[in-house]
């Protein structure tokens, strides 16, 4: 349908459409968000022996977030007087926008996508990349020491990151030949690439968590060392913003990772009758799962070790999967 | 023209990882810290100076304000030195309540200090799991004491309550459930790579620094110098019990990590024995007069806490209230290490040396 419409000549009504569904989309994200959020607080209750949420919406706290927001949103707007002040203002922003822009190439399911891209996923991690800068502003813009350093940490680590996630997908590229995230998902009918390459989902998974800056790689806001990082001067809905685009960017990686290594909306050998839709959201809670999982369990690591294990370990690990996968790749089609 | 320059950095007193009102002057260069300087003080609030209008009964509940997180020891040595210098027996079964008593704080502290020593590295997990096992401990001594953190239990020449009925039996249950936590303990943090990466080899000094720095307790036993008080100068009836003294060779936060889990082992294992021992007849207070009177002259005395050494000098002069009374707070010296082991490491590393110190702000400032 979506694909018949981008085909379709520009009009008032079309653009109609893609409004609705953009909203649709946005809807579905910001659900997502509030009800991860609860997710993840229940998880880490449970993982740490205590309730969390369960006062607000019921015993399962089901509205605490939307709380927690509306009392954002209703915080008074401060901006520190020494701030940079245009830039303040707009570092949350450029943050957050690609964040929601990288979900338009993400096929949810065989047919529910916004913009079927033959470079697809060079399109994810070039505009994701750009968030960095809106961290990177937002510390400088701050006027505050520990949001310059937090910054810092953020450009470096997120630089770093990025390219052993490139790397570790060169795999899969080698494979199937395209960058276009259906044909990824279509080449997995037989078996999933977590089973064909199981290096570069090791290596991609890392570079994710690192990327989204969550633990055991959230230097960038360790709250312990630079009190919140780039975001220790933001408050209310300016916070609320870079947050929003943390948690979008996890519904994203975990989207990624979903179609790239698990199959996407393909379903197990067997259970077909179940709809792609349900496989998706399967394949995509297991993976917010395990992000979580990893919250519960791990110390931060530290800053130059971090960029380290980058250079010395991810990246020559991802390019040596790469030359496996090209040589066994030639030597299967010689014989 | 583009040049680089070094930065100043206020640390504190209000920052997540000073445990209290902390405060640290850097002077950066990047990330890593070129000099350190750090300013104490927010929390003096004069007990010695107030002691000097007080009677010894009066002084005890300061004596619980000053380390929070072990105050059974705190009370313990202002009355070990009124009853030293007073020549008071304490009868039998006080004795035990009291090593009890301070056992199982230091249980309690050493929990607190591996549940935030950890959250410093940003893992979360382990305070809870922390938090809910000293718990358990707060709970024996609420039931014992009737305060769950600042007890002012015991008394000069004995302690204020007798055990009340079944409480033995929960300290006995006690002991092995905190041994199979501390398993876990293990389990789940000694082993992690990430863990070991931040601790091993950081914040090390050698046994001569330790030494010359007057540090004492686990920050002590780290470096290989096999001195505990409670072993070396036996005071109340530790020379009763069996167990060991914990040394570890290296000098690093690990060691030191390494340390104090373990001495909490050794600590089961007194109050195991202080259980079985315990005297099911006698006082719990020592025939004193109504009015205490200091003699002249002067005292000193140290014992083992849970952050080191601590001590109590009184001069008396022949008064109700002490002429002069001083103690020496095992959190201040240890932190007098910290501006040179700070010294050109980065700022991550600055949360792993002052964490792995342990210290208790109310007993560096007094």
């Amino acid at each position: 349908m979506v694909q018949d419409l981008l085909h379709s000549s520009p009009g008032l009504a079309n653009f109609g459409i893609f409004f609705l569904l953009a909203t649709v989309l946005l809807l579905v994200i910001l659900g997502f968000v509030t009800y991860g959020i609860l997710a993840e607080r229940k998880v880490l209750g449970f993982m740490q022996g205590r309730y969390g949420p369960n006062h607000l919406g019921g015993r399962w706290g089901l509205l605490q977030t939307v709380s927690d927001v509306l009392k954002l949103l209703l915080k008074e707007d401060i901006i520190p007087k020494a701030a940079d002040r245009p830039l303040f203002i707009i570092a949350p922003v450029i943050a957050f926008a690609p964040s929601f822009m990288v979900m338009a190439t993400i096929p949810l399911t065989d047919n529910l996508q916004f913009a079927d891209l033959g470079i697809g996923l060079l399109y994810y991690v070039a505009i994701s990349g750009m968030s960095v800068v809106g961290f990177l502003l937002g510390g400088w813009a701050s006027n505050n020491k520990f949001s310059l350093l937090g910054g810092m940490r953020a450009a470096s680590q997120m630089i770093s990151y990025e390219i052993p996630l490139v790397m570790s997908v060169l795999g899969i590229i080698l494979l199937t030949g395209s960058l276009n995230l259906n044909e990824i998902v279509a080449a997995q009918e037989g078996v999933w690439f977590i089973l064909l390459q199981p290096v570069a989902f090791v290596v991609f998974f890392i570079a994710a968590v690192a990327e989204l800056n969550r633990v055991p790689f959230d230097l960038a806001e360790a709250e312990n060392e630079l009190v919140a990082g780039f975001h220790t001067e933001y408050s209310g809905f300016r916070w609320a913003m870079f947050m929003l685009a943390e948690y979008v960017y996890m519904f994203a990686m975990a989207s990624l990772i979903t179609v790239v290594f698990l199959g996407g909306w393909l379903p197990l050998p067997f259970l077909g009758f179940i709809p792609g839709a349900v496989w998706f959201a399967l394949k995509f809670s297991l993976v917010v799962y395990i992000l979580i999982w990893f919250r519960a369990t791990f110390p931060r690591i530290r800053a130059d070790k971090l960029i380290e294990f980058a250079w010395k370990v991810l990246l020559p690990v991802a390019l040596a999967n790469i030359f496996l996968t090209a040589l066994i790749k030639e030597l299967l089609e010689l014989f | 023209m583009i040049r680089t320059e070094e930065m100043l950095l206020n640390v504190g007193p209000q920052h997540p990882s000073t445990h209290g009102v902390f405060r640290l002057v850097l002077k950066i260069d990047g990330e890593i810290i070129i000099e350190a300087k750090p300013v104490i003080g927010y929390l003096h609030r004069g007990t010695e100076k107030l002691a000097e209008n007080l009677q010894f009964t009066q002084i005890i509940p300061y004596t619980d304000r000053m380390d929070y997180i072990s105050a059974m020891t705190n009370n313990y040595v202002i009355c070990h030195a009124a009853e030293t210098m007073m020549n008071i027996q304490v009868p039998e079964k006080a004795e035990y309540l009291r090593i009890l008593a301070m056992e199982l704080n230091r249980v309690a502290s050493h929990l607190l200090w591996w549940g935030t020593f950890i959250l410093d590295f940003g893992a979360t997990s382990p305070l809870l799991y922390a938090f809910r096992d000293r718990e358990m401990i707060l709970n024996l001594l609420n039931e014992l004491s009737g305060a769950r953190l600042t007890y002012n239990y015991m008394r000069v020449g004995g302690v204020k309550w007798d055990a009340p009925e079944g409480w033995l039996e929960k300290v006995r249950d006690f002991v092995p459930y905190m041994r199979e936590e501390l398993k876990g303990y293990h389990q789940l943090v000694t082993g992690n790579e990430i863990f070991l990466n931040r601790t091993k080899g950081v914040g090390k000094y050698s046994k001569e620094d330790a030494i010359n720095y007057s540090l004492s307790g686990p920050n002590l036993r780290s470096t290989g110098v096999k001195w505990d008080l409670r072993k070396d100068e036996p005071y109340s009836i530790y020379d009763r019990f069996d167990f060991d003294v914990v040394t570890r060779e290296d000098g690093d936060a690990y060691a030191r990590y390494e340390c104090r889990l373990a001495e909490v082992e050794e600590s089961l294992k007194i109050i195991e024995q202080a259980v079985e021992q315990f005297p099911q007849e006698g006082e719990i207070m020592a025939k004193v007069p109504k009015i205490l009177k200091a003699p002249k002259g002067e005292t000193f005395v140290r014992i083992e806490g849970a952050r080191g050494e601590i001590g109590c000098y009184i001069a008396g002069d022949g008064k109700k209230e002490p002429y002069r009374l001083k103690f020496r707070r095992p959190s201040f010296y240890n932190l007098q290490i910290l501006p040179k082991l700070l010294e050109g490491e980065n700022i991550s590393n600055l949360i792993a040396i002052l964490g792995a110190v342990d210290i208790v702000l109310g007993e560096v400032d007094g």
